[in-house]
């Protein structure tokens, strides 16, 4: 009896020892887990949650202790406003660093909050201009921004399509907007017209209404900004209206999701675009795609390569720094050089990533296949 | 004309579903005074269960034929609904019957992100395409107008089992019962009606309702998710109010207004306003309609016998 309480005491004084030699890093991710894009937001989560697990499993040391990385996740719901506050929470809960978030409508008010306490933030996915041009120091993002894409989706809709005529519909979010504005852009400069510009939600599935307005104008090619769960159904719904113009949608739409809610109405000529390479074309992407797959039992969405390398970036700079601390791994961070599962992760002096290059993708057997 | 003709479709196929929906908020509001948030949810289980009936189905007997499989899949969502409202209102509403409003109130947006949590564990988060058993390839247009049959079975479907609603509350002794259990419990239960399996048949006809406004729904849509009945809820809601909530041909009329209205004001609010507004306002066009009309009919398009209730 007596015995087996020293020997307790002694397990006990060894767990608190090994304890006080590992230090614990928390890592925030915010992205929906709830809601109509939830599955993209799981997706991101995931991302990061693997680098995670790799950088654990690998063993990281900082400042002669062992770290080990704990990943919060929370749920933004896509809103701005929950936005705010889960970034307020993930602040109070002295996270280190974080990978989100995976709108721009949330990312860009969370953004502030982040400033505000010093907390780097690297977003796998928000596109919008404006994120990184707020002038704050510890905002970045792995992903192409919309300038980019929409320039180049102007250029690919009016050149390679050869459509004189476009309409463009957006789902009046930070992300919709701020993608079909840069369109609308590049189609006119492309010397295209825009002969229609609509609007929706992202929360509808009912686009009848506008897009017989747009049939009334007969446009040569539709784009929309915005996501897959209203781009599948609207194209559904074009083909009930008879409507036969050729569909092209941004990153958002640029999902396997997107395929299987269009069904039978995708055909040849309904075309994406993504930031980025073709999962296949990415230095790490059939790796991480089988890694992923065998790590979640579910297929890479959209985004989890690029809040892989987001979660990536972080973890190299705090060892890097040989520090955890926001103050002091930030220029680290800065400094970001390395491959990573999307091709070279390295930041320009706003935070947009280095060579952001766009792929157009077609429908084509059942899959985007990279043009 | 072409334009507006096929505004017009896109209306009615859009306001027949609200009309369903409405009809559970409006029959519930009508009976105990109580908006059950959870309702919109029933159309969402309702999509959901028929959804997973088809793909065993589908395992099971890969040639069955659409419309057998189509029956089978409502014969399951339609009780399955049903058992859910009554369970609800057994558990949850029966306890607060005479609680004050604010509490049974609250209990249904509880119950409503209860049944969105659990319908997210079984389901998952992903989007399931719902198999498109009635066709939705348009039909040969007539006058430039697109039609296909999925539109075609909801409209009428839903004429009919609103029809089929009204000759059972007005000419049937059950119907009587109901009317007198809205009018007034104690008295209703002095006269020998058994007021707590009218109010839990009342919950259980409106989860039958929202069963077959979430397949059509679906249908319609091809898709299905946990999330799915929030809007139609939120709009079936809308058109109770705007209909009269509590009256019966209200909902009805509601819904069908409110989903023109919802189409029109998409399609010609830009001409209306000389392009000031355009379709991202088309929601707020809904609630302007709603709007005038409470401030002009606090009671609703045709509702008069709330007035005593409220």
């Amino acid at each position: 009896m007596k015995r087996s309480v020293v020997a307790l005491a002694v397990m006990g004084l060894g767990l608190s020892l090994a304890h006080a030699q590992e230090m614990a890093v928390r890592l925030g991710s915010v992205a929906p887990l709830t809601g109509t894009i939830s599955h993209l937001g799981k997706d991101n989560e995931n991302g990061a949650r693997l680098a995670i697990e790799d950088a654990n499993a690998k063993g990281v040391t900082i400042a002669g202790k062992k770290v080990r990385f704990e990943l919060l996740g929370e749920d933004d719901q896509a809103d701005p406003r929950t936005g705010t506050t889960v970034a307020q929470r993930l602040v109070d809960a002295d996270v280190k660093g974080v990978i989100g978030h995976l709108n721009s409508g949330t990312t860009i008010p969370a953004s502030r909050i982040y400033n505000q306490a010093g907390v780097p933030m690297v977003s796998p996915s928000a596109t919008n201009p404006t994120l990184t041009r707020q002038g704050y120091p510890g905002v970045f993002r792995t992903i192409a921004n919309d300038v980019q894409q929409g320039g180049m989706l102007g250029k690919f809709i009016v050149g390679s399509l050869g459509a004189k005529t476009v309409a463009i519909i957006d789902d009046r979010t930070a992300y919709g907007q701020g993608l079909a504005d840069e369109t609308d852009k590049a189609v006119k400069a492309a010397g295209g017209k825009v002969v229609a510009r609509e609007f929706t939600t992202d929360k509808a599935t009912d686009f009848n209404a506008i897009l017989t307005k747009i049939r009334g104008v007969k446009p040569d090619a539709i784009f929309f900004g915005g996501m897959d769960a209203q781009a599948g159904p609207m194209l559904r719904q074009l083909k009930q209206l008879g409507i036969d113009a050729k569909f092209v949608t941004g990153d958002g739409g640029c999902s396997p999701e997107m395929i299987k809610l269009a069904g039978d109405a995708i055909n040849a000529s309904a075309y994406c675009s993504m930031p980025g390479l073709a999962i296949d074309k990415m230095p790490g992407g059939p790796e991480f795609r089988n890694r992923y797959k065998a790590r979640f039992n579910t297929d890479v969405q959209i985004y989890s390569p690029y809040a892989y390398d987001a979660a990536t970036a972080i973890i190299r700079a705090m060892q890097a720094a040989d520090s955890a601390e926001p103050s002091k791994y930030l220029p680290a961070l800065k400094k970001s050089n390395f491959q990573g599962v999307i091709g070279t992760v390295a930041f320009d002096d706003k935070g947009d990533i280095k060579e952001g290059a766009v792929t157009m993708y077609q429908y084509k057997n059942g899959a985007w296949s990279p043009m | 004309m072409e334009i507006f003709l096929q505004q017009l479709v896109n209306g009615l196929v859009v306001g027949s579903v609200y009309a369903l929906v409405a009809l559970g908020y409006t029959m519930v509001y009508g009976i105990l005074g109580l908006i059950n948030f959870a309702h919109g949810d029933l159309v969402m289980v309702g999509a959901m269960s028929a959804l997973q009936t088809m793909l065993f189905l589908m395992g099971v007997t890969p040639g069955m034929s659409p419309l057998a499989m189509l029956t089978l899949s409502l014969a399951v969502a339609i009780p399955v609904c049903m058992m859910l409202g009554y369970t609800m209102e057994r558990l949850a509403y029966r306890r607060l019957r005479n609680a004050p409003r604010l509490a049974p109130l609250i209990t249904a947006i509880g119950m409503s992100f209860l049944l969105q949590t659990i319908a997210m564990m079984l389901w998952g988060r992903n989007y399931h395409t719902f198999p498109q058993l009635v066709s939705t390839a348009p039909m040969q247009p007539v006058a430039g107008v697109f039609v296909t049959p999925i539109q075609v079975t909801i409209i009428v479907g839903s004429a009919l089992i609103m029809a089929a609603l009204i000759v059972l509350v007005t000419k049937t002794k059950l119907g009587r019962a109901m009317r007198a259990t809205a009018e007034n419990h104690r008295v209703a239960a002095l006269m020998g009606v058994d007021t707590n399996l009218i109010i839990a048949l009342t919950f259980v006809i409106g989860a039958a309702l929202a069963a077959v406004a979430g397949v059509m729904y679906a249908s319609n849509y091809g898709i299905a998710h946990y999330g799915m009945g929030f809007m139609p809820g939120l709009k079936a809601f809308t058109a109770a109010v705007l209909g009269g909530i509590g009256n019966l041909g209200g909902a009805m009329l509601g819904g069908v207004v409110l989903g023109l209205v919802e189409s029109f004001g998409a399609g010609y609010i830009e001409h209306m306003t000389f392009g000031f507004l355009n379709s991202s306002y088309q929601d707020i066009f809904a609630f302007i309609i709603l709007g005038l009309v409470l401030i002009f009919r606090p009671t609703g398009l045709l509702g008069e016998r709330v007035s005593d209730r409220a």
